[in-house]
This record gives C-alpha cells, structure tokens and sequence, in this order.
C-alpha cells in the first residue's frame, strides 16, 4: 500500500498519461513505462533537488539520465506533472512537429531532456561523465540513472560498470529496472543476465536490491539507503524489480506490452482501473 | 611563385598535443580522455600538468564517447583522443546519438589517420571517416595539413561550441604553413594563385599539391593551390571563385574518393558550377602493411598522382 497519498495519485495519474499517450498515436512503449512509474514520482517529487525552470549544466542540482529511452512517456508525464512543461503538450507525443519525440531527445529543447536515449547501453556512460564533471566542479549534488534489464546485453555498459569502480566515481546511482521481459520475450529465453547483483558486485558496485520494485515507500527507502553510500569511493546500484504494465490487471505478467498500444476497448478498462486523480490533460 | 619552406619534417599529432597542452594552461574546462593511447596521442605533457582534468578510459571507446559527453554537462569541453579507426567506425552510434544528435560540444581528436599509419595495415587504416562523420548533421570536420596547422586547429575547435572530429596522422611530414596564413574554422587557404587548373588538398597531401604545383609550373602549367583544412562546413566561396577562373579541378585527400573532401566538392560543383574534376583518393579499396610513403606511392596519393591527374583534367577542359 501507498502510504503518501499525494505521492500515490501522481502515480495513477501518470499510468493514465501514459495510457491515453500511447492510446492516441497507436505506438510508444506503456509496459516498461508503467512499471517504472512509482520509480519516476519517487525520484522527482521526493528524493532528488532540482529545479524545474531546467538548465542543461544542472550545477548545484541532482540530475537524472534515462538510458532506456523507450519508456519516454513516463518520463515525459513526470517531467510535465512536475513543472518542467505544459501538461497538455502530453497531447503531442509522437506526432509531427513535436518536442515529445518517440525517444526522447534534446534536438528539440524540451525541458528536462540532457541527453538523447534510444539507442540502448549508452546512458551509464553518459551518467559517469556527467557525474565526474560534478566532481570537477566541486558540486557535491548526485547523478541518477535508469536503465533497463535487456539492455544490460549491449557491452557498452559493462565498459562503464568497469570504469566507475575502477576510478572510485562514488556520486552516482544507477538503477536498473529489473522487470525480466525484452521485446522477444523474458530475459531468460532471449539473453540469461544470470545473477546480475553478482556481476554488478565482481564489478567492484554497491548493490542494493528492491523485490517491492512498485511500491512508493520502499523505492524512497532504497534511494535514501543508496544516497547513505554515496561518497565511498565505490559506485552504488539498485537492482529494481519491477513489475511491466503495473497497475493495468491485463498488462502484467507478460511481455506483450513492451511496445503496444491498447485498442479503444482496453484502454477503457486500463482507464477504469486508474481514475483521473489530478486532471488529465 | 609563393615558395613555401619545410620548417623542419614533424607529426601533425605531436601539433595536436602541443595545441592541448596550451589549452591546458589556458582554458580551465578543457578536460582530455583517452582509449590507452596517450602516447601515439602526444597527451603526456597535458596529463602531468593538469592530473586532475585528464581521464584514462581503457580500451573502451564507446564508454569514452558516452563519458565525454556526460563531462559536457557542467560545462566541461572535453577532448577524446585514439586512432581516426576507432574514434569513428567503432563508435560511429554513441557519436551519433550522444554526441552529435544531443548537441554536446564534444571534440572528437583522431590521429593515425588515413593510409599513412603504415605497417599496421588495414585493420588501422581507416579511409573512410570522413565520410562518416560529414555525414552526421551538426558534425564539424577538420583535416589539418602539417604540425603548425594542427595546432592551430586544436587552439580554434576549443572556442567553437559544437562537436567536432579533427582527423590528423602518424607520419613525420613538412611543416610549412606559416601564422600569416591565420586559421579559421570553415575557410580555405589560398596558398597559390593560378589561372589553369585548380587543385583542392586537405591533409598530408597539401605539401604534395604544392611540390606538383612547382614542378608544373616549371612546364608552363599555372596551377592555383587551395588547402580546404575544414571539410564541413565547406568553404563553397573559395572553391567557386577559383573554378570560375581556372574551369577544371583536382581534389587531393588521403581518402576513399566515396566520402570524401573531393566528393562533398563534387556535390557543390553539380549544383552550381559543373566542373571538370579528376579525383586523388583511394579507389574504394582497403589498405595494406607499408612504409608511408611506399603506401602513399602504390596508393596514387602523392606530387607525381596529381601531376597525372591535372593533365588528364586539363584534357577535359
């Protein structure tokens, strides 16, 4: 259960975004979207400083990169639920002209947005560079990113997961969203992780572990238990399990809305399962 | 004839190093990485006096892309350094979505470039990188000609804000431009005025054009010799004034003839200008082990290749 009520109607509010985003243009990503939600509202509306009037150089904020780009439309419904933009240009995602590209993008300046992602394995790195620069700065604020599980397939982010032990970049928490389904199919029958806390930690990571991956309290517990570690000359993780298309009955325990929109019919029974708590847009 | 003097055989790479070395003591954001080749890079002067702004990536250069990216949050300029091969084909996807697509001031510094890495051979030699990175949308390329040159270029792409791929080589070869000819991203250098044919070089083959230019003069042929050090964006002004002039060109360009300088001239000359051109490239080929100069010779990418190439342009006319 959601104890924080205001935290626990952004959620619902935010599926709902994403839902009739995803509804609208026929395309988009709700599965891995949705079961990233509460990890979305607990980050920018509990756990990181920032400021929503958006600088690209973040000095003296805490700042996050998305490296799995294809669950866009939570990120954009938090960044507009939260300030960083209108919420009805919700509206245009996807569509011609739009600053809420498919992926998301700096290319058009929405705010918000460091980095372009899309293009998998490529955001940890992106993070480490933006967090050694903290360093350089002397801003003592935290990096954060998410990425997914399949793409922990792509080399690049064990390139990374090296080089942040290896030279002690300990400002960084990097979250991966461990929901055990790819486009094909479950990790396991596509590419087994085999235990990704063991590799993480051969890796020479801090790794913290959340099987309540959906629950709003114990990810706000498990960031601010990653923060406490921060600091140590060792990068931090949080393996997240998370539960694909949570909080829509139909769309859980299956692979199958990775990259699907629901038809006219099953977004009414998405919809019917999350009631609009703050307004939609 | 301008007569212009080897100041003395050099690496267009050891410019590359002293150019960021003077941006280390001049510019505090400049900040360097490297994919375990600081050496070949001629970085060890920048790393001793500046520890804390220099990042020894590994061998990972994907990695290197990514990080060099992050660094420019916070208003660092960083400045990666491997071999030309790696710097673009093997990371060809993180430049294009972490760099050039989100518009990170990134500078993209490849030495060993082009057929003169010599006796590594093929699997070094990259000549097509040009290619790839024209091809980017907001990517900048620089091909500097000599040491001075290189320098210069180094100094100039740290005051430009946008990615940039500065390409330059291995080899010791004359250096000779000199600062009265100034460098400035996006300009070419007049460096011989003719009336016959024009000659368009970037690179390790600008000494070359002019050694040819000498040697046809010498049998009545005024050539006109530009050095286009900025591949894109392209000075068109130059190019079309020159050929307005001279009705016929060669390009020279340690590259594949697909991709390359003489290709995005092409391009220009099409639509505007149509224009006789003889091209000194590659032909769509890879390299091969070699000393430089015996590469540059089999290759057809040296003085005695563009002397053949304008006479047969010059037929065209």
């Amino acid at each position: 259960m959601i104890e924080d009520p205001s935290l626990e109607k952004i959620c619902t509010q935010i599926r709902r975004d994403i839902l009739r985003m995803v509804h609208k243009v026929n395309s988009g990503h709700p599965g891995g979207s949705l079961g990233c939600t509460e990890f979305f509202v607990a980050l920018y509306f509990e756990i990181m400083e920032h400021d929503t009037s958006f600088s690209m150089d973040a000095r003296l904020e805490d700042l996050f990169f998305l490296s799995n780009g294809h669950i866009s439309p939570v990120f954009y419904s938090t960044l507009a639920r939260r300030g960083y933009f209108p919420i009805e240009e919700l509206n245009t995602f996807r569509l011609i002209d739009s600053r809420l590209q498919g992926h998301p993008t700096t290319h058009e300046g929405l705010p918000g947005i460091r980095i372009a992602s899309g293009s998998l394995g490529q955001g940890l790195s992106v993070a480490i560079g933006a967090a050694l620069s903290k360093k350089l700065n002397n801003d003592p604020k935290t990096v954060y990113v998410l990425m997914g599980d399949g793409e922990l397939q792509e080399g690049q982010n064990w390139e990374a997961l090296m080089y942040a032990s290896a030279n002690g970049v300990d400002n960084l928490i990097a979250t991966v969203d461990l929901n055990g389904k790819q486009i094909d199919g479950s990790t396991e029958e596509v590419l087994s992780l085999g235990d990704v806390r063991k590799k993480f930690e051969a890796f020479g990571w801090d790794v913290l572990e959340l099987n309540e991956g959906n629950s709003i309290e114990r990810i706000i517990e498990t960031l601010k238990e990653a923060k406490n570690k921060l600091g140590k000359r060792k990068p931090v993780a949080i393996l997240l399990k998370t539960e694909m298309g949570n909080g829509v009955s139909f769309m859980m325990n299956t692979h199958a809305w990775h990259g699907k929109a629901p038809s006219d019919d099953q977004l009414e029974i998405a919809l019917s399962e999350n009631k609009e708590t703050l307004g939609d847009y | 004839m301008t007569t212009y003097t080897n100041q003395g055989n050099n690496d267009t790479r050891s410019g590359f190093g002293d150019g960021l070395t003077e941006l280390g003591r001049i510019n505090p954001n400049v900040v360097a990485l490297c994919a375990d080749l600081i050496g070949s890079l001629k970085m060890q002067t920048f790393i001793d006096e500046n520890p804390e702004r220099f990042f020894q990536i590994g061998i990972a250069e994907a990695n290197m892309m990514g990080i060099a990216s992050g660094l420019t949050i916070g208003g660092k300029i960083p400045f990666t350094g491997t071999f030309a091969n790696f710097s673009t084909g093997r990371v060809y996807d993180q430049i294009r979505q972490s760099i050039a697509y989100s518009g990170k001031n990134v500078k993209i510094c490849a030495s060993h470039a082009g057929i003169t890495l010599g006796e590594d051979g093929a699997t070094h030699q990259i000549l097509e990188d040009i290619g790839m990175m024209k091809m980017l949308p907001g990517m900048t390329v620089i091909n500097p000609c000599d040491f001075n040159q290189t320098k210069a270029a180094t100094l100039a792409i740290a005051n430009f804000e946008g990615p940039v791929y500065l390409r330059f080589g291995r080899p010791k070869v004359p250096n000779f431009t000199t600062a009265e000819l100034g460098f400035e991203i996006g300009k070419g250098i007049l460096l011989q005025p003719g009336t016959d044919v024009t000659v368009v070089a970037t690179g390790h083959l600008v000494w070359e054009a002019l050694e040819a230019a000498k040697e046809l003069n010498d049998q009545g042929i005024s050539v006109e010799v530009i050095n286009i050090h900025t591949i894109k964006p392209l000075d068109e002004e130059i190019i079309l004034k020159s050929v307005s002039k001279t009705s016929c060109i060669v390009t020279a360009e340690e590259h594949n003839y697909l991709g390359g300088m003489g290709e995005s001239i092409a391009g220009l000359l099409s639509r505007t200008h149509p224009t006789p051109q003889e091209y000194v490239a590659t032909q769509d080929c890879f390299g091969e082990s070699g000393t430089p100069a015996q590469l540059m010779e089999k290759y057809g990418l040296n003085k005695d290749s563009i002397i053949k190439k304008v006479k047969l342009v010059l037929e065209r006319k």
